[in-house]
């Protein structure tokens, strides 16, 4: 037994009232899901799904003219499988609209810009469907500030943020998503051939194993090497959530009045509700 | 005491006092139709939770109106609710009233505020300053506001005080959902095994009354019990969802439970007290 495994059937019945108590209470009782074919938008869906039931649920495919064919036919298939509402909207000509003729030819850059007209769409949807974006970052994602800061990160509610990676696996398993999703190599699809782990330089059970004991058991540095973490890996991994710490954050405010909105005027977002 | 409790595992909306207000006089109404003695609800019943600047908008003065009618409703049932209160010093408190005979009987204020973790109270509250006993018609009470069972020493003080139960408002989010030998949320787990305990070890009913509903993704967790004077479960609500669950606290089970094991006849208060003083003054020195 892995000490990161997690009691599914309890998750799930904790999520689906989370998901349905934070947005009920503002009055919307429909979410929109951008379902890339991914594991994490995979179990967001599922959850939506369950929570609001699967009319109420509108997984938004929005492939880039480059996303692999592999990722559309996945995501496809989570839709159909959870009979979900769906949509496929292709986001190349809004993203090449900017990227073209402002020659960006950065991948980081171009993926950031493919990743914030997904949250264009997403968002605009919402303003139709009367619905509220549901987020599909996970744990481990979060800490290693592995997303685009209004792109992917974007969204009301976050039903994953408190999960690893790996409890993230476990949980599609137990909601029986579609075994090429869960079994297929994790992967942004922003540019042809990427893969997380090969873009980050270690795996997700690598940063996983290390986060269970760095963040939430508090051990520090010479405690995670007497334990066999390598003291290089602790340091790099250590030094990127540090760093990405304003990914996590709302924009800085500089303090002038006697009360600053999020700093000394303190409510929180189910103020009154 | 033979005492036939309701425990209402709420909902209540953060910061909204009068929708939170409807919902206890509900279950004050449906505590009447039962025929019960006492209607709990959980720790800040009528303002939630999290409030944070809240607390000074959602803090209720003495013979406030909300109050007032909690005082009249309780001529035929008594009633334990929490609310943020307005003291007469003017700090803000952690309170939980009980109600009876159309009057605030008795308002315990939490001592000991809760400021780690996920938790800010000693922020936004003033602590109390006493562990003192409800004397109700039904029985000799003593209210621990949700942290304050943590702490042994407030559980011991009503024990030597002699009461037949503790009662237990809460606000407990749900923590913890790794694979462990036993299942369940970890946080519940330590509840549980705690109220066992204390029933044991002090050998008094406890009626435990926690929250649910989600505030900012803070998921309350319910699972509100009434354990024995043996720690044995008499009743329980479900996790998660709202619920009420009447049972009896009977004064017979509390009886036996303290002539076979006579833990409060032997206690020795005196010691303590004596080897308080001492370890605190060699502390001091």
């Amino acid at each position: 037994m892995n000490r990161l495994d997690i009691q599914c059937e309890l998750v799930e019945q904790l999520l689906v009232r989370f998901l349905r108590s934070e947005a009920g209470k503002f009055g919307f009782l429909r979410a929109v899901v951008g379902v890339s074919g991914g594991v994490d938008s995979a179990v967001t869906a599922a959850l939506c799904a369950r929570a609001y039931g699967p009319d109420n649920v509108l997984g938004v495919r929005l492939p880039y003219k480059t996303s692999s064919p592999a990722s559309e036919a996945d995501a496809l298939a989570v839709v159909q499988q959870l009979g979900i509402r769906t949509r496929r909207i292709e986001i190349s000509a809004m993203a090449d609209g900017y990227l073209a003729p402002n020659e960006v030819a950065d991948r980081i850059r171009r993926g950031n810009v493919m990743a914030r007209a997904r949250m264009i769409v997403l968002y605009d949807l919402s303003a139709e469907w009367r619905a509220l974006v549901i987020g599909t970052s996970n744990k481990t994602e979060i800490l290693l500030g592995y997303s685009t800061q209004f792109g992917d990160a974007a969204c009301a509610l976050n039903p994953l943020g408190d999960l690893y990676k790996h409890q993230i696996f476990q949980l599609a398993r137990h909601l029986g998503l579609p075994a090429s999703v869960i079994e297929k190599t994790p992967t942004a699809d922003l540019f042809e051939g990427q893969t997380d782990e090969g873009e980050l330089g270690f795996t997700y059970a690598q940063a996983d194993a290390l986060f269970e004991r760095m963040i939430d058991q508090r051990c520090g540095e010479e405690q995670l090497v007497a334990e066999g973490f390598e003291r290089e890996f602790v340091r790099r991994i250590a030094a990127r959530v540090a760093l990405n710490q304003y990914k996590r954050l709302p924009p800085v405010i500089a303090k002038l009045s006697e009360r600053t909105v999020n700093h000394d005027f303190r409510y929180l977002r189910s103020w009154g509700h | 005491m033979n005492c036939r409790v309701l425990l209402a595992q709420i909902e209540p909306t953060l910061g909204n006092l009068s929708a939170n207000l409807e919902m206890h006089l509900a279950a004050i109404a449906d505590a009447r139709a039962r025929g019960v003695q006492m209607v709990l609800f959980p720790e800040l019943s009528l303002s939630g939770y999290f409030l944070r600047d809240q607390v000074a908008e959602a803090a209720l003065p003495a013979g406030h109106a909300i109050l007032s009618q909690l005082c009249e409703r309780s001529r035929d049932v008594s009633i334990g609710a929490g609310f943020v209160e307005r003291g007469e010093d003017g700090r803000l408190y952690n309170s939980y009233g009980f109600f009876e005979d159309g009057r605030l009987l008795e308002v315990h204020r939490k001592v000991h505020l809760v400021t780690y973790g996920m938790f800010d109270d000693a922020r936004d509250f003033a602590p109390g300053d006493r562990f003192r006993c409800v004397q109700s018609r039904h029985g000799r009470f003593g209210v621990l506001i949700c942290e304050d069972m943590w702490h042994v020493s407030a559980a011991y003080l009503h024990f030597i005080s002699n009461v037949d139960a503790l009662l237990v408002p809460s606000a407990s989010p749900g923590r913890g959902v790794t694979q462990t030998e036993e299942p369940g949320l970890h946080s519940v787990r330590t509840w549980n095994r705690m109220q066992e305990a204390l029933a044991l070890l002090f050998q008094s009913w406890i009626v435990y009354v926690n929250r649910v509903g989600s505030e900012d993704g803070m998921i309350f967790s319910g699972g509100s019990r009434v354990v024995d004077p043996f720690g044995r479960v008499a009743a329980e609500l479900a996790l998660l969802d709202p619920g009420v669950v009447e049972t009896t606290l009977s004064a017979d089970a509390t009886r036996r439970a303290r002539v076979m094991t006579p833990l409060r006849r032997d206690e020795k208060p005196w010691l303590v007290q004596r080897e308080l003083t001492r370890i605190l003054g060699q502390l001091e020195e």
